[in-house]
């Protein structure tokens, strides 16, 4: 049970990464960063304004969007207009992204953890005799079904979401059509990054938080959306389930130590396996 | 750049050592040999990822992990078999040599993105493996007692240092060697057009597994001495993430595709992060190094070498 | 009658439930030159990718010079005499002309006797036969379009391969450059060497082929002498459309 709601938040946290690398196939290793990132502005926000954090998570959605419309149009400009040796560079930029915001968290709060409070935190909801289940992971399991499912039917229903989802599949097509493949994946970055935000609240509103957590979540929100299948919205709700409760047995079993192990070990057997992910093209 | 004979190098490294020797005997101010050993720990480190990052395009994220590893298995030796330094380092570069070569073999068939990825985890799960381990120190760390300098040092630092100058020419040396020679050319090849590469006769798996190996070995190596130099080692300095962002920085800003490109890049983000470091604070060391190397990827992609190289055409002849 | 230098028997490959190529058989004697046409989409590309190595097939045999070679890497079978050249050139772009082709001398002619070969040398003899020799010491980054062809197919030579298949080598080159090529292309088939080509340019495809294969929608309809191939009612629709 813990595995499910554990695995819907993964599913929330990678949803995100779903659309900048598996529909743009952007490097974006600092996605887990922009998430933390959110976290806390989560934090900063509930705190000046005693706004619930899931609130405070969505009024920055618009900022983040705008972020992530400039960090994509500058890593279009920079890496992919030019085509050069784009491998190492585009990797060693979003490293350099992520470490810059780790650290700037650092020298911004410090290392402590953060966290936040609200009426929901704390409390468990008692389902029988043994189930209690803690009230926020019930939040977060809410939040994540809501965005898969909105920002599925975003990708199938408006003309932007099926521009994004063109692109992805035939850009020259999408061009003959009119129009401009840049603008339509700068407008989908900015949407993943806005999705970011909102994951950061879920991640503070779940637990504390400290500037070094992205780099577990590399792991994850990779395993996540390459389990998945590369572009598939409904699929990373599935694979953040598999990912979920495959941790909560090694939990269990193995201790708290293995489970970053558990999300690469179900990488590479995804790749090796099934490359294309469970509903990927 | 062709194989040719070039004493020149070879002249270089040894009047490089002979100094390293020449100082450790005559001066007397010690920080001078702390500061020296940590840049020269970065030569080492930067070379060993650019074999793999700069030749082949496939980046490392977690040259810390390797790094720790060197230091942990010389922790290991020296506590059970009290094992002299030669051995550990030589010890350390096989961990680190098998180390790189498992990674590669799980995940140097899939692109790139997925070797790197692997590298974070690899970082992450060792860290753990060693904090659970109670006979190497677990969280708390080791102390290690340093044994008498061998004659004619007279203070194990500096002979630490002299030991760390020989490694360091010695990584030089291999980079060099590899990059001059028909593995860096079948490296290059990789690395341009992995596809193309395959079907004009080069194993590109093969020389992939060789290049991790060896940038692997060399990054372990480096973290061997490290139980000497501080006497004590922990896990969360010991795979200190500042090792995996300098190693990665330090080539693209001196230059990726040179073997001195690391060493400048070495020595100038290793002597910039000690002055920041003591007159600023650690943190602002660390965001140096973070936005020089985004600077450099995005702005100078061929780092100081590429700079000086089109300056002097400009200028030159 | 010898026995064919590449034969390929009941082929298959499928991407996910796309069936690519169903069932292909070919012989191809040594020394031959042979034509590969096909609308677009009709697994060309595959097939080659398939013979070169950068595939795996799923079903079928692929025998070079009597050997079962679907298993191998693709560097293997090329150090055994299979070369190609792509669709869209790729050199190595860090690389000098004279470089790009050091690559295979290396790796495939000269692996087990490296100190004793003279790499530039034999390099530089090939760029003079592709008419490159000038430019042996440009970066490959700033070649021209018919220039990058020629270097794509110099390399693939430079392996001295047994079979050399041409991966579309004169699409968007003008009426002189595709004379060129086919020169280069007569010239190399004098000398021994099995040439497997493909192109939409159908009059290169008659005057080079002594014997062609038209495949559509991953099977072979038609095979047969250029002549038969054009008068063949299947190719004409597969071309303009069912």
């Amino acid at each position: 049970m813990q595995g499910v709601l554990l695995g819907c938040f993964y599913a929330a946290v990678s949803i995100g990464l779903s659309v900048a690398f598996g529909l743009l196939d952007v490097p974006h290793i600092a996605h887990p960063a922009f998430v933390v990132l959110g976290s806390y502005g989560t934090w900063l926000v509930a705190g000046r304004y005693g706004w619930d954090p899931l609130v405070s998570g969505l009024a920055l959605t618009p900022v983040f969007f705008v972020i992530g419309v400039l960090v994509y149009r500058f890593y279009y400009e920079t890496f992919e207009k030019r085509g050069t040796d784009t491998g190492v560079r585009g990797l060693a930029f979003f490293f350099g992204v992520a470490f810059i915001i780790e650290v700037g968290l650092i020298i911004g709060f410090g290392v402590d953890q953060r966290l936040v409070d609200a009426p929901y935190i704390g409390k468990s909801l008692e389902l029988g005799e043994e189930l209690r289940v803690p009230m926020r992971m019930l939040v977060a399991f809410g939040t994540a079904l809501a965005l898969t499912v909105l920002l599925g039917l975003y990708l199938s229903r408006t003309f932007m979401g099926r521009a994004i989802k063109a692109v992805a599949q035939d850009e020259p097509a999408l061009r003959l059509m009119g129009a401009n493949p840049v603008r339509v994946k700068q407008w989908a970055f900015g949407i993943a990054t806005a999705v970011a935000a909102v994951a950061g609240a879920l991640l503070i509103i779940v637990g504390p938080v400290e500037p070094s957590m992205d780099r577990v979540y590399i792991g994850r929100t990779f395993c996540v959306v390459v389990l998945a299948g590369l572009g598939s919205m409904s699929g990373t709700l599935v694979a953040g389930l598999i990912l979920g409760i495959s941790e909560s047995i090694v939990l269990t079993l193995l201790g708290a130590s293995w489970a970053p192990a558990v999300s690469f070990g179900l990488l590479l057997l995804v790749l090796g396996v099934r490359p294309q992910g469970l509903f990927g093209r | 750049m062709t194989g040719r004979r070039h004493y020149g190098f070879w002249i270089a490294a040894a009047v490089a050592v002979a100094l390293a020797a020449t100082a450790a005997l005559t001066l007397r101010n010690e920080y001078y040999f702390f500061a020296g050993y940590i840049v020269l720990q970065f030569v080492i480190l930067a070379s060993a990822w650019n074999i793999l990052g700069g030749y082949c395009g496939y980046v490392n994220f977690g040259t810390g992990a390797f790094f720790g590893v060197g230091a942990y298995t010389a922790v290991l030796l020296i506590k059970s078999l009290e094992a002299p330094l030669p051995v550990q380092i030589a010890a350390a570069a096989l961990v680190g040599g098998a180390l790189g070569l498992g990674t590669g073999m799980l995940t140097l068939r899939l692109r790139g993105i997925f070797f790197s990825i692997a590298t974070v985890a690899v970082a992450i799960i060792l860290q753990t493996v060693v904090i659970n381990w109670r006979y190497l120190g677990g969280a708390t760390g080791v102390q290690i007692l340093k044994p008498a300098p061998l004659a004619p040092f007279d203070n194990y630092v500096k002979m630490l240092f002299v030991i760390a100058v020989v490694l360091a020419v010695a990584a030089v040396a291999i980079a060099r060697y590899i990059e001059t020679s028909w593995l860096g050319r079948g490296l290059r090849a990789i690395r341009d057009n992995e596809e193309a590469a395959e079907c004009t006769g080069v194993p590109t798996l093969k020389l992939k597994l060789i290049a991790c190996a060896v940038s692997g070995a060399l990054m372990s190596a480096a973290g061997a001495p490290l139980a000497m130099y501080q006497s004590f080692v922990e896990p969360a300095s010991a795979f200190d993430l500042n090792y995996s962002v300098s190693a990665l920085a330090m080539p693209i800003i001196g230059g990726t595709a040179h073997w001195i490109g690391p060493v400048i890049g070495a020595v100038l983000l290793g002597t910039v992060q000690q002055l920041v470091q003591v007159n600023i604070s650690s943190e602002y060391n660390v965001m140096v190094v973070g936005v020089l190397l985004v600077v450099f990827v995005v702005g100078a992609p061929e780092g100081i070498t590429g700079l000086a190289q089109k300056l002097w055409r400009r200028f030159g002849r | 009658m010898s026995a064919p230098l590449l034969a390929i028997e009941r082929l298959s490959k499928s991407f996910g439930g796309f069936a690519a190529l169903t069932e292909v058989s070919v012989a191809i004697a040594a020394g031959e030159r042979f034509g590969l046409i096909g609308p677009n989409g009709s697994g060309k590309t595959t097939l080659i990718n398939c013979v070169s190595g950068a595939l795996r097939n799923d079903r079928g045999s692929i025998r070079f010079a009597g050997e079962e070679v679907s298993a191998l890497p693709a560097y293997q079978r090329t150090r055994r005499g299979i070369a190609r050249s792509f669709q869209i050139p790729r050199p190595f772009r860090s690389m000098t002309v004279l470089e790009n082709l050091v690559v295979p001398l290396e790796f495939v002619v000269h692996r087990h006797s490296l100190h004793q070969a003279d790499t530039r040398a034999e390099a530089m003899e090939i760029l003079h036969g592709m008419g490159l020799a000038d430019k042996a010491d440009t970066p490959s980054s700033r070649l021209s379009q018919v220039e990058l062809r020629k270097l794509e197919l110099a390399r693939a030579m430079a392996a001295r391969p047994k079979l050399l298949i041409s991966d579309e080598a004169m699409a968007g080159l003008s009426g002189n450059e595709v004379d060129e090529v086919l020169r280069i292309l007569f010239k190399l088939n004098e000398t021994g060497i099995t040439i497997v080509m493909i192109e939409h340019i159908m009059q290169a495809v008659m005057r080079f082929s002594q014997r062609v294969i038209c495949l559509d929608a991953g099977r072979i309809i038609c095979e047969g002498t250029p002549e038969s191939i054009v008068k063949d009612g299947g190719v004409q629709r597969a071309y303009l459309g069912a």
